[in-house]
C-alpha cells in the first residue's frame, strides 16, 4: 500500500529549526519550575546537582560558561577569541536587535565559547555553545571560532572537547552561515589527519546544519541522556508526512540504538569519562614522543 | 527577475533537471547504483562519462521529469543512502585519478522518520569533511534550485558555479518567513533578505562563476567549454596545491565581514 504522503512533493528543509528553548521559569530568587516535570526545585539544589532537575533528572540548558566550569579544572580556562562578534552583513531585518538583545540575556558576544582548559591536568582545547545566545545558532562569527579553535589545537598537538547545542545555521547570515558547516567540516578534517582527538558530547537540542556537520565528525560522540539530536526538527518532519512522531524518536537513546552515537554520558559523569578518553587515546603518541 | 521570481523559475517545471544536462554535455555514461550499505537513492544519479575526450566521474541529483519520475526520485531530495552513493563515486575518483563534476538541484535533503533514523545528518556531515580533502579535483554547478545542507552536501568543491537564474538558499524563503514572521505568505520579502540569487552569492564570494542563461544547447555548449578549461587547469595543480587551495576558500569564505 502506498502512503498517502509518498505523492505529497516534500517540504522544503528548515535550518534553523523550530526546536523551542526552555530555561527554568524563574519564579522568585529561591525556586524555579523544571520545565520538563514543572514541579518546583530549588535553585540552590539545581545548581548543586549541575543543572539536572534532581527530580526527573532532566539535563537542563545551562550557559556554555558554567557547563566549562563544570569539566575544566579551576581556575584552568583561558578563553580564546573571545573578542569577535557577528555584524548583520546582509543587512537582514531586525538582525542587529536580535544580536543585541542576545549579547544582554547571555552576557556572551556570540552563541560558542572557545578555549583552552585542564581537564584532571590534561591540557586540551574546549568549546561550549551557548543555548541563550540565538538558540546557539551557527553564523559566520560561531564557524569562525570553532575554525580556529581547531586549528590552534592543530599547532599545538591538542585534542579537541566539543559541546553542540544548537538550532543549526543562522538564517540571517544566509548562504554565509550554511558555508561555515563545510568551513569548520575541513578545520576539524585537518586536526583528525595530523592524529589527533576530537570528543563531542551532543547536548540537547543539536540541529540541522550542526548535526550535519561538527556534532557528527567526531572520533568519539557522547550525548546527553534524552537530548534531541536531529538533521530535520521533528515538526517538520510531521508535517512533512502528515504522521505523529514516536516519543522517544530523535532522542539520543534512539540515535544510540540506531548506532549513530558511541554513548550517552550523563552530565556528572563527563568529567570522568573525558578524563578516561584523553588517557586512553594520548597514551601511545605520547610514548612516541618520549 | 527577483530573487522570488528566480526561485519560483527554478522549481519550475519547464527547467531542464540533471539528467538533460547529463545527456548534452557528457558521452557514453554508465550509470552506477547504490550506496553498498543500504539501498540505491534514485535522487541521486551519478557514474562515469566521457567530457570530450576526459574520463570523469558525473553526480547530479535529479528531481524527475514526468510525475511518475518525479515520485521515483523523490522529487530530487536525497535520502541519507543518496549522499553515501554519491561519496563512494567520489572516493573511486579519487582512486582512479579523474574529476568529480556534481550538479545541484534539490529544494533539500529529505526530512522523514526513514532518513533520520538512517542518519541524514551524519551522511551530510560525512560528505563535507571527505570532499574537504578529497585527491581529485571536484566542481559544483547549481543548475536549479541549492537547498542548504543537502545541496552542500554536493558542493564541497574547487570551484562552485551557478546557472544565472539558480538560487542557493540556507533555508527555504517559506521556511524562514514561517520561523521569522509566522507567517509564510511573506516568502517573497524573505527571499531578497536571504541573498540567494547567482548574483548575490558572487558578490559575497561565496560562488566562483555565473554561467549565462542562453538557449539549453548553447548554455551547455558554454559549461562544457568551461568544464575543460577549469579541469585542465586544477588537473595541473599538485594534490598537495589542490588541497591546500580548497580548504583555504572555504576557510577564508565570509571573514572579509568579520
Ligand atoms: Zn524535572
Amino acid at each position: 500500500m502506498i502512503r498517502r504522503a509518498q505523492f505529497k512533493k516534500p517540504r522544503n528543509k528548515l535550518e534553523e529549526s523550530e526546536i523551542s528553548f526552555h530555561p527554568p521559569i524563574i519564579k522568585d530568587n529561591l525556586c524555579c519550575n523544571c520545565p520538563s516535570c514543572k514541579k518546583i526545585v530549588f535553585l540552590e539544589d539545581l545548581k548543586n546537582n549541575l543543572g539536572v532537575c534532581p527530580i526527573c533528572s532532566k539535563h537542563l540548558k545551562i550557559k556554555a560558561r558554567e557547563r566549562i566550569q563544570y569539566i575544566a579544572d579551576a581556575d584552568t580556562f583561558e578563553e580564546l577569541f573571545g573578542d569577535l562578534k557577528s555584524n548583520n552583513i546582509l543587512n537582514f531585518p531586525d538582525y542587529d536587535q536580535k544580536l543585541s538583545a542576545s549579547q544582554d540575556q547571555s552576557n556572551e558576544n556570540e552563541a560558542v565559547i572557545t578555549g583552552v582548559c585542564e581537564i584532571n591536568d590534561i591540557k586540551c582545547c574546549i568549546f561550549a555553545m551557548e543555548p541563550f545566545f540565538m538558540m546557539g545558532s551557527m553564523g559566520s562569527v560561531v564557524g569562525e571560532k570553532i575554525a580556529r579553535l581547531f586549528e590552534y589545537a592543530s599547532e599545538r598537538k591538542l585534542s579537541v572537547i566539543g559541546f553542540t547545542i544548537s538550532g543549526g545555521a543562522r538564517m540571517q547570515e544566509g548562504m554565509l552561515s550554511l558555508m561555515q558547516m563545510a568551513k569548520v567540516s575541513a578545520a576539524v578534517n585537518r586536526h583528525s589527519k595530523l592524529g589527533l582527538l576530537y570528543i563531542a558530547i551532543l547536548c540537547d537540542p543539536t540541529a540541522g546544519g550542526v548535526t550535519a556537520s561538527f556534532a557528527m565528525s567526531a572520533d568519539i560522540i557522547a550525548a546527553e541522556p534524552q537530548a534531541l539530536i536531529c538533521f530535520a526538527g521533528p515538526r517538520v518532519i510531521e508535517q512533512t508526512i502528515r504522521q505523529k512522531l514516536p516519543p522517544n524518536f530523535q532522542k539520543a537513546e534512539f540515535l544510540l540504538e540506531k548506532g549513530f552515537i558511541d554513548i550517552v554520558m550523563p552530565r556528572y559523569d563527563q568529567k570522568k569519562f573525558l578524563t578516561d578518553m584523553l588517557k586512553i587515546h594520548t597514551f601511545n603518541q605520547e610514548k612516541n614522543a618520549v | 527577475m527577483n530573487a522570488y521570481e528566480k526561485l519560483l523559475k527554478a522549481r519550475s517545471k519547464d527547467r531542464a533537471t540533471f539528467s538533460r544536462f547529463l545527456n548534452t554535455i557528457f558521452d557514453n555514461f554508465y550509470e552506477f547504483h547504490g550506496d553498498r550499505r543500504f539501498a540505491d537513492d534514485l535522487a541521486v544519479i551519478g557514474g562515469v562519462a566521457y567530457l570530450g575526450d576526459l574520463p570523469v566521474t558525473v553526480i547530479g541529483l535529479e528531481k524527475g521529469i514526468d510525475t511518475k519520475d518525479k515520485i521515483k526520485r523523490n522529487f530530487g531530495c536525497a535520502n541519507p543512502e543518496g549522499y553515501r552513493k554519491a561519496l563512494r563515486l567520489m572516493k573511486q575518483a579519487e582512486k582512479f585519478k579523474r574529476p568529480v563534476i556534481c550538479f545541484i538541484d534539490t529544494s533539500g535533503a529529505y526530512c522523514g522518520i526513514g532518513a533520520e533514523e538512517r542518519g541524514q545528518g551524519q551522511a551530510i556531515s560525512q560528505n563535507l569533511t571527505e570532499m574537504a580533502s578529497l585527491e581529485c579535483p571536484v566542481i559544483a554547478i547549481v543548475i536549479g534550485e541549492g537547498g542548504s545542507g543537502g545541496a552542500l552536501a554536493l558542493s564541497v568543491a574547487d570551484e562552485i558555479w551557478m546557472l544565472e537564474n539558480a538560487v542557493y538558499s540556507v533555508i527555504s524563503p517559506e521556511g524562514c518567513a514561517s520561523i521569522l514572521w509566522k507567517d509564510a505568505k511573506r516568502a517573497q520579502e524573505a527571499a531578497e533578505c536571504l541573498k540567494m540569487t547567482a548574483e548575490d552569492l558572487l558578490n559575497l564570494g561565496i560562488i566562483d562563476k555565473i554561467i549565462q542563461e542562453k538557449n539549453f544547447d548553447q548554455t551547455t555548449k558554454d559549461i562544457k567549454e568551461l568544464l575543460t578549461n577549469t579541469i585542465k587547469k586544477l588537473m595541473s595543480l599538485s594534490v598537495k596545491d589542490l588541497i591546500n587551495n580548497r580548504y583555504f576558500k572555504y576557510r577564508n569564505m565570509g571573514n572579509r565581514f568579520i
